[in-house]
């Protein structure tokens, strides 16, 4: 691509590094910007910045911290302190904040297991993980890392980890999404449904 | 089932091109290199989304070009089927059938079943053992959509371990519990993987057998024996056993890619004890026996297509094989040969459509 400008290239190409924006939406990002006023450029900038400058990650489950050393989810009273729910990372403690369907707190795994990737369980805040368990008061840890290869190899060998100290451990259920027919699922998901199917006499 | 039409567009040494087949016979002609075993190839890509020839897609790519097209009609029991494939430089390979993107290959793989004929088959009995499983995997593949997709599976879960196996080398250090849920997958796997190749094997022999003694006109007893440690009672035990073994030679020792299929001739390896025109009738005889089994299990008639054929083989064979031809045994065919005269000649006698291919580069 040819850029009427430097100063237009040199934007472009910073813009189209974050992810899922090519080129052309770069340039017509950049374009925007230079339509309006100067102060909507310096006030995005700093914002930017203050993000990264001033960004603090929860010392206990590794979620953001707006500010100090512990996040709003494990400094609220109202959540229960019992139940710590495992993700793979921060979005996903959102979409499951947004269900509005979970009151306790979390942990916030920074990634997979994946050796390929070079990722062990040192590259991750599994010890950090055990060490919350190991203290007092846990009594259940919920698995919702996602549906893959890696994701199942890091939920068992964390489920492992967690026997000795005798915590329910359970992982979020895999099946048919809702609305959704039998028939157009695929048969891996269905499969898998089956198998971890809900028994309704026990309830 | 048949190929209809194939367009090209930047595969190989074709820019952009269009040819229209025969259900019946078609038989591509042109001097050496002028792209006879490409489309062959292009229409292996449209059946098994990846060439026969070379594993990497961008080698198909046209040279100067970042990306290729194949587009192919096909009718199958009645219905047909567009199938497009493309690969772009950088980018996820596509595969659409009727326009609509396919996710996972094995969705496709088995549904157009095609039998490939080619001068260097006799690295099947030459080479190493990897070879042979590509072979039978890709049979098993073909016929078993469960066994394409825990084979990916397998082999994602080998490369991770192996992976694992160089992180712990470096450290110095074995850490048996972080292994573990990848040795439970890769026991598990090769047991169900083995226990498929295994009665495939038993069922894929008898054909065999019968189409070598057809194709030589010989009565040397051949056979196939799988060899693998997976279905012994103890594998469990003897793959963690392995675990030292692993760790010094960097690698994982134990599951399915290290078993091998021995091709056998009166009792003894046919790679070291056949002569030439034995293996050259056991390579047939393993690839008509596939036809067979694809017929039989997928209840259409595979694509067949013969590169080179009539150059590599002695008269006596051709003869055979044109029997078979002639008997309307396959479904549509696809020849090539680099001597027009010769093929006019051999099919002359066939009572079939054939339709002839002049290639030019
Ligand atoms: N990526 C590519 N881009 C351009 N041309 C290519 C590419 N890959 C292969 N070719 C060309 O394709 C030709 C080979 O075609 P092919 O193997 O189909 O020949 P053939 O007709 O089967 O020959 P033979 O009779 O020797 O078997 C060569 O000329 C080669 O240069
Ligand atoms: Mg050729
Ligand atoms: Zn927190």
């Amino acid at each position: 691509m040819n850029f009427p400008s430097k100063l237009i290239e040199e934007a472009v190409n910073e813009i189209s590094r974050l992810p899922g924006i090519g080129k052309k939406t770069a340039l017509r990002l950049a374009l925007h910007l230079l339509k309006q006023k100067e102060t909507v450029t310096e006030e995005l900038s700093s914002a930017l910045l203050a993000l990264r400058k001033d960004i603090r990650y929860c010392t206990t489950c590794h979620n953001v911290a707006d500010s100090g050393d512990t996040c709003s989810i494990c400094l609220s009273v109202r959540r229960d302190k019992q139940i710590i729910c495992v993700v793979e990372d921060i979005p996903d403690v959102l979409a499951i904040e947004n269900t509005g369907q979970y009151q306790g707190l979390y942990h916030v795994l920074g990634g997979v297991i994946s050796p390929i990737q070079g990722i062990g369980p040192d590259e991750l805040k599994i010890e950090s993980l055990i060490q919350r368990c190991a203290g007092s008061g846990v009594q259940e840890v919920i698995l919702a890392l996602p549906a893959t290869m890696e994701g199942d190899t890091t939920s068992f060998f964390i489920s492992r980890k967690l026997k000795e100290l005798n915590i329910k451990v359970s992982s979020i259920a895999r099946g048919i999404p809702i609305g959704g027919e039998l028939e157009y699922t695929d048969e891996v998901t269905l499969g898998r449904s089956i198998l971890t199917r809900v028994n309704y006499s026990s309830e | 089932m048949h190929l209809k039409n194939l367009k090209l567009l930047q595969f190989k040494n074709y820019a952009k091109a269009e040819f229209q087949f025969s259900p019946e016979i078609n038989c591509l002609v042109g001097k050496n290199g002028s792209g006879k075993t490409n489309i062959l190839d292009a229409i292996h890509y449209l059946c098994l989304t990846k060439s026969a020839i070379n594993g990497a897609d961008s080698l198909a790519v046209q040279h100067g070009f970042d990306f290729f097209t194949l587009m192919g009609d096909f009718e199958r029991e009645g219905k047909s089927l567009e199938v497009r494939c493309v690969v772009e430089s950088g980018k996820k390979k596509q595969l659409l059938q009727n326009g609509k993107a396919i996710d996972k290959m094995s969705e496709h793989v088995g549904l157009l079943p095609i039998v490939l004929i080619a001068p260097d088959d006799t690295r099947l009995i030459s080479e190493g053992s990897e070879d042979r499983r590509r072979f039978f995997d890709s049979m098993l593949c073909q016929l078993d959509r469960q066994y394409m997709d825990q084979l990916v599976r397998y082999q994602h879960f080998l490369k991770q371990r192996n992976a694992l196996i160089k992180l712990f080398a470096d450290k110095g250090k074995w850490q048996e519990e972080l292994m573990e849920p990848y040795n439970r997958e890769l026991i598990q796997g090769s047991k169900v993987l083995a226990a498929k190749r295994q009665a495939f094997v038993d069922e894929y022999s008898p054909l065999l057998v019968d189409y070598y003694s057809f194709i030589s006109d010989a009565q040397e007893p051949v056979s196939i024996s799988y060899e693998t440690q997976c279905l012994e009672e103890d594998f469990d035990t003897a793959f963690r056993a392995a675990a030292s073994k692993d760790f010094v030679l960097k690698r994982s020792t134990m599951g399915i890619h290290k078993d091998d299929f021995v091709f056998q001739i009166g009792g003894y390896p046919i790679k070291k004890f056949g002569s030439q025109g034995q293996q050259k009738s056991f390579v047939i005889g393993l690839k008509l026996a596939q036809f067979q089994v694809f017929h039989a299990h997928l209840q259409v008639k595979p694509l067949l297509l013969l590169d080179d054929i009539f150059d590599k083989l002695d008269d006596g064979r051709i003869s055979q094989l044109m029997k078979l031809v002639a008997d309307h045994a396959f479904g549509q065919l696809f020849i090539t040969d680099a001597r027009p005269e010769r093929s006019k000649e051999i099919l002359k006698g066939i009572n079939a459509e054939c339709v002839f291919f002049e290639l030019r580069s």
